[in-house]
């Protein structure tokens, strides 16, 4: 079954969403869109420098991310510029510096629409082991830091006099997204992994009435865009990253036509209460 | 549950001597005492930038200080009243499931603190739909299933109708009575006080004045602090004789003004 190339990407793009959906659901709560999308550019920085260096890319690509999210945190803290300028100077700069130093280095062969769009059907073997072991070392951190990065989302202060770290629970989130980045860089490219994070997470907001069931909700929609995606970028002759997106806004667009379970819920619960 | 053992009195919850936070080549808070014993409840106020959050954060042991030293009881049970938030509405939040979100309290517990302040039929509500004296009854009652030793409320009746802010000092006071937790109450709204505060520490980068609501009121220090107009206006809510403080409306008409600190 792993010798087919169509299956081998199902089931790495599976595998990712069902990482990428709780995840994004953090960064939608937290509106971190724009944060993700700078540390998904700063990538193809990581890339010239495994290069550079000979280092795996992977590895590579997660030190450079997880550098530039405790840069901005520096940054952050100096407070002169916001953040909001602080994100479109690391993002459009560090994309901009690796596309230069890809381009300086001729002796390299860097497929550059194959990292800024992802070529997920030429995914190995390795790679699928990859996306599971460190996809697998994903969930689980993010399992035990669910209650005090939901706690810090909610309010910091709270989270912080109520005793549960608010701001460790963020850098190791922030690490977290860098390791997403790293393992899904391959798959839909630098320019469209946030939107495996935001848009399937955006899909479940409207069916869930817990953040727990969120999570699991934008795992199934991520997993079911994937599919959808890659059939149809077999059935049109499409490009398979962004059809697995496009599947994943068509699902969001359906979802805004369901009814809002929620609201209605909401409202039954306080008429009843009122009586 | 009403009567405690008397040993709080030897052992305050915090206690917080000549504390200070430099920042940035200023002081933002020196010469601070706080102390809070058990059912005990003490009220910092002050404008805004007096360092109200500064000292209730460093008291409660967030911020090192630079100087001074902070002592807190062992084991110290926390429970946090935050200063009016909005919960963004992509985040699917019941009031049970706030309920459990730094604690894991049983089902029991979660309704007996929902009855407790008033909104027991709104558990399975979203909190983006309650009003804002359901939504601070929410947070109170969450703070209360953690069982706190020290009860912390950052402006609790901010965006609270007037008379539901009386409803909620009186909660208040009932859950201290009842339980016998300290309180540490922050405030820059000076229009309501409540009357059973036992310490007013008036706050300006240091203390200004300290002591019971009433002697606090006439201090000159407060007077200078605040104005004399806002001074007159300030009610100190009694929750037995609620005429006490005037017409309500004349009261809230009074928030235009310099003294005035919104935002």
């Amino acid at each position: 079954m792993m010798d087919d190339f169509f299956m081998r990407a199902m089931v790495a793009g599976i595998g990712l969403a069902l990482m990428t959906g709780p995840l994004g659901c953090f960064i939608v709560w937290r509106r971190m869109s724009y944060f993700g999308d700078t540390m998904a550019h700063s990538a193809l920085l990581g890339i010239a420098f495994s290069v550079l260096f000979d280092i795996d890319l992977m590895i590579g690509v997660f030190a450079v991310a997880a550098l530039i999210a405790l840069l901005l945190l520096l940054l952050q803290r100096r407070g002169t510029l916001s953040t909001d300028a602080l994100l479109g100077i690391l993002s459009h700069s560090t994309l901009a510096l690796g596309l230069v130093m890809v381009a300086a280095m001729p002796w390299v062969r860097i497929d550059l629409t194959g990292l800024l769009f992802g070529d997920i059907l030429a995914v190995s073997r390795l790679d699928i082991v990859a996306i599971y072991v460190g996809g697998a070392a994903v969930l689980g951190l993010l399992a035990w830091l669910w209650r005090p990065l939901l706690a810090a989302t909610v309010n910091p202060e709270l989270a912080a006099a109520e005793g549960l770290k608010p701001d460790r629970a963020r850098l190791l989130f922030m690490l977290l997204m860098a390791g997403v980045i790293a393992l899904s860089m391959k798959l839909v490219g630098i320019l469209l992994i946030t939107s495996l994070l935001i848009i399937p997470a955006a899909t479940a907001r409207r069916f869930s009435p817990t953040p727990e069931s969120m999570a699991l909700l934008a795992a199934g929609f991520g997993a079911v865009a994937v599919a959808l995606g890659l059939f149809g970028s077999l059935e049109l002759d499409t490009p398979s990253g962004p059809s697995i997106v496009v599947a994943a806004l068509v699902l969001f667009l359906i979802s805004l036509a369901a009814p809002r379970l929620h609201k209605a819920q909401a409202k039954r619960a306080i008429e009843k209460g009122h009586r | 549950m009403s009567e405690q053992s008397p040993q709080g009195a030897a052992r305050p919850l915090i206690n917080a001597k000549d504390i200070g936070i430099y920042r940035d080549g200023r002081w933002l808070i020196r010469h601070v005492d706080v102390t809070i014993q058990p059912r005990q409840i003490v009220t910092l106020i002050g404008p805004n930038g007096s360092g109200k959050s500064t000292t209730a954060r460093t008291a409660l042991g967030l911020l090192k200080p630079d100087e001074g030293h902070v002592h807190q009881a062992p084991s110290l049970t926390v429970g946090y009243v935050p200063q009016s938030l909005s919960i963004d509405w992509t985040l699917p939040l019941t009031v049970k499931r706030l309920m459990r979100l730094t604690a894991r309290p049983s089902a029991g517990d979660i309704a007996g603190a929902l009855e407790r302040v008033g909104i027991p039929h709104l558990g399975d509500a979203a909190v983006q739909t309650l009003s804002g004296g359901e939504f601070q009854r929410a947070l109170l009652a969450r703070a209360i299933v953690r069982a706190p030793d020290l009860l912390v409320l950052d402006e609790p009746v901010q965006g609270v109708d007037f008379s539901g802010q009386v409803a909620i000092y009186d909660l208040i006071r009932q859950i201290r009575d009842e339980t016998g937790c300290g309180i540490l109450m922050i405030s820059h709204d000076l229009h309501v006080v409540m009357a059973d505060t036992d310490s007013v520490i008036c706050l300006n980068g240091h203390v200004c004045c300290h002591g019971s609501p009433e002697s606090v009121l006439e201090s000159p220090e407060y007077l200078q602090l605040f104005g004399k107009r806002a001074a007159e206006t300030l009610a100190i809510y009694r929750h037995h004789h609620d005429h006490a403080h005037g017409p309500d409306g004349q009261i809230l008409k009074t928030h235009q003004g310099d003294h005035r600190h919104d935002g």
